[in-house]
């Protein structure tokens, strides 16, 4: 139990490649904070370096009000789960739980009782004298859960646990590490480039893109109000829909009073899921408009995607539930109201409000 | 269909047999040499069964010797081809490990430099730098003694590169689980890495020992007393008597007992060695 700072923490590696570029934010104690972004962003190096298994370049990290910088990945009193789960082949069950605490001279009696807790508490009291090559994807998984468990460290790392496991089983997986976590109160930190994962888990999520963090907040406040236009094309599935335009063309695009626009022009953004297609032109809900040829249409069942081309070439994503939709090469206009608008800087760095 | 399969089936094991049959002719001769006296031999009319001098002549072999010269009795020619052998695969494959794990593990100054000194010794046996190697072992007082026969064989780059290619083929996340767990290098390589390596330790064991039974040129040289001589060299010693007679029946008892040790190694690894080759653990 106990927080982890981060201040400032950067890495560079060999040949001057920045992989992480000062990223400061603290996780309270007991939360579950998911790193989430595209691969290379450096997500993995910073929690790499939070268990001690990089060296920090510059900067500050903290695990229960104890500087680590120099410290042991053993000492730090962390436990990492790894992608591949990196359970110890020769070992089996039993001894993989046991080996972190024999290697810290637990007594023995102690150890079985842990070792057993944490095998009833995953469900996996039958396998213990299984070798791990001996166990499906999911088990291996829960071994490597156990084997974290079983330490009662100050905070588990999660290196894209459940990336190896098929789909279905990484639903329930994902279900079950959320539990867990609640209810052993463990400070966490969770690596993924999953965003559905990121939503679900997180009590505290960090959106990182090339080296930098971009936002951290609730998953429903990073939803709601993203940071910025890689953001908002991050969290979501599909993503925001993102059109550059200048004063006039929002102007176009609105009606009503003008948004404000800066000079040099702006990013509008909205979601899939927030437009709704009107046939006739009208707008019922008033707002934003925008004039498609629906190019493409996919129909997964409970939700229909359109896919429309505008006039100059962008393409816009609407989202309508049920499996009604027009044609393809129908001429619709898509209409959203005017508060589900986001506005980011021309670059894309920063939100615009107000 | 049933008539073609077992068509097919008999072919290839024809072949088989015959290929077999190639291999075990001329040991099954030097066993029947082994079992006839001197005369019978001697006369170039041995027959194709064993004789009735089993028992005498295996038994003059290992405690006697041969009778005409003053060469000593086997014995201790099969204990001195044992540490020979033994020590030289148990000294090969702790060298080379213990150096693959420094090269594959750690970063230290001129790491690559060390890799590509002990792969060059790939091109440097011993019959290449036979004589440095004789000055040197001469020099340190290690002619007629075990340590000079086994300590000039141990570098064993082949080896090396074995266990290096092995563990760099370990996943990454296996040593850092391990920094983890609280497992600094040694427990690493004892807990981990050496059960990891079990099969290839097996394997490079039948082969080294192997190595180590038949060395001829080495211990030829660096021995000069019959009691530190070994098998191998016994054999070329009692074939090679200039004013008597060779004792066929002596030479082919020594030829089957320096035959077994090597078979018996193959037969008790071979379970791990098959292993080894078939199934991966990682």
């Amino acid at each position: 139990m106990a927080e982890v700072r981060l201040d400032a923490v950067r890495k560079v590696y060999a040949g001057n490649v920045e992989a992480v570029k000062g990223v400061t934010f603290d996780v309270p104690d007991g939360h579950f904070c998911v790193l989430v972004g595209p691969s290379g962003c450096g997500k993995s190096t910073l929690l790499r370096m939070i268990a001690g298994l990089e060296t920090v370049t510059a900067g500050i990290i903290t695990i229960g009000g104890q500087v680590v910088n120099e410290i042991e990945p053993s000492e730090r009193d962390i436990a990492m789960v790894f992608q591949n789960y990196a359970l110890y082949p020769h070992m089996n069950v039993y001894n993989n739980l046991a080996y972190g605490l024999r290697n810290r001279r637990t007594p023995k009696d102690e150890i079985d009782q842990r070792v057993r807790e944490a095998a009833r508490i995953l469900e996996i009291e039958q396998l213990l004298q299984r070798r791990p090559r001996e166990l499906s994807g999911g088990q291996r998984q829960r071994v490597a859960m156990g084997r974290a468990i079983v330490r009662k460290p100050k905070a588990f790392l999660f290196d894209e646990p459940l990336s190896n496991l098929d789909a279905k089983l990484r639903v329930s997986m994902r279900v079950e590490i959320k539990k867990l976590q609640r209810s052993l109160g463990t400070t966490s930190i969770y690596v993924t480039h999953d965003q559905l994962e990121a939503m679900t888990l997180a009590d505290m999520l960090v959106v990182m893109n090339a080296g930098n963090v971009e936002q951290i907040g609730l998953p429903l406040e990073v939803y709601e109000k993203p940071a910025s236009a890689f953001v908002a094309s991050f969290i979501g599935a599909p993503p925001m829909n993102l059109m550059k335009v200048d004063a006039a063309q929002a102007a176009a695009m609105i009606e009503g009073a003008a948004i404000g626009i800066p000079a040099g022009g702006a990013i509008l953004g909205v979601r899939p899921e927030d437009l709704a297609l009107s046939l006739d032109g009208s707008q019922p809900n008033g707002g934003f408009k925008l004039d498609l040829t629906v190019a493409a249409v996919e129909r997964v069942g409970p939700e229909t995607f359109v896919y429309g081309n505008v006039l100059d070439g962008a393409d816009i994503i609407v989202r309508l539930p049920g499996q009604d939709a027009p044609a393809t090469g129908a001429r619709v206009t898509a209409v959203a109201r005017r508060e589900k608008l986001h506005r980011f800087t021309a670059d894309g760095s920063r939100r615009l409000d107000g | 269909m049933v008539e073609r399969k077992s068509i097919g089936n008999v072919i290839p094991h024809v072949i088989l047999w015959i290929g077999i049959a190639i291999v075990a002719f001329p040991v099954y001769l030097a066993f029947i040499g082994s079992t006839h006296d001197a005369a019978t031999i001697a006369n170039g009319q041995m027959p194709p069964t064993p004789g009735p001098y089993f028992f005498e002549n295996y038994y003059r072999t290992i405690f006697v010797g041969t009778s005409m010269t003053t060469r000593e009795p086997i014995g201790t020619m099969i204990i001195n081809s044992f540490v020979m052998a033994i020590g030289i695969a148990v000294g090969k494959i702790s060298i080379s490990i213990i150096s693959a794990y420094a090269i594959v593990y750690f970063r230290f100054p001129f790491r690559m430099w060390f890799f590509w000194v002990i792969f060059v010794t790939l091109m440097l046996p011993v019959e290449v730098r036979i004589y440095p190697t004789y000055k040197v072992a001469a020099d340190l007082n290690l002619l007629d003694t075990y340590a000079g026969l086994i300590l000039p064989l141990i570098a064993s780059a082949t080896a090396t590169l074995l266990f290096r290619q092995f563990f760099m083929t370990v996943p990454d996340e296996l040593v850092e689980a391990s920094r983890i767990d609280g497992a600094g290098p040694i427990r690493f390589f004892w807990d981990t890495l050496l059960p990891l390596s079990r099969t290839n330790i097996a394997a490079l064991f039948v082969i080294m020992f192997i190595y180590g039974w038949t060395q001829y040129l080495w211990p030829l040289l660096i021995t000069t007393r019959d009691d530190m001589q070994t098998l191998i060299i016994g054999i070329k010693k009692m074939i090679v008597t200039s004013d008597a007679l060779t004792e066929w029946q002596v030479v082919m008892c020594t030829v089957m007992l320096a035959m077994l040790p090597p078979v018996f190694v193959v037969i008790a690894m071979q379970r791990l060695f098959v292993r080894g080759l078939i199934e991966s653990e990682k």
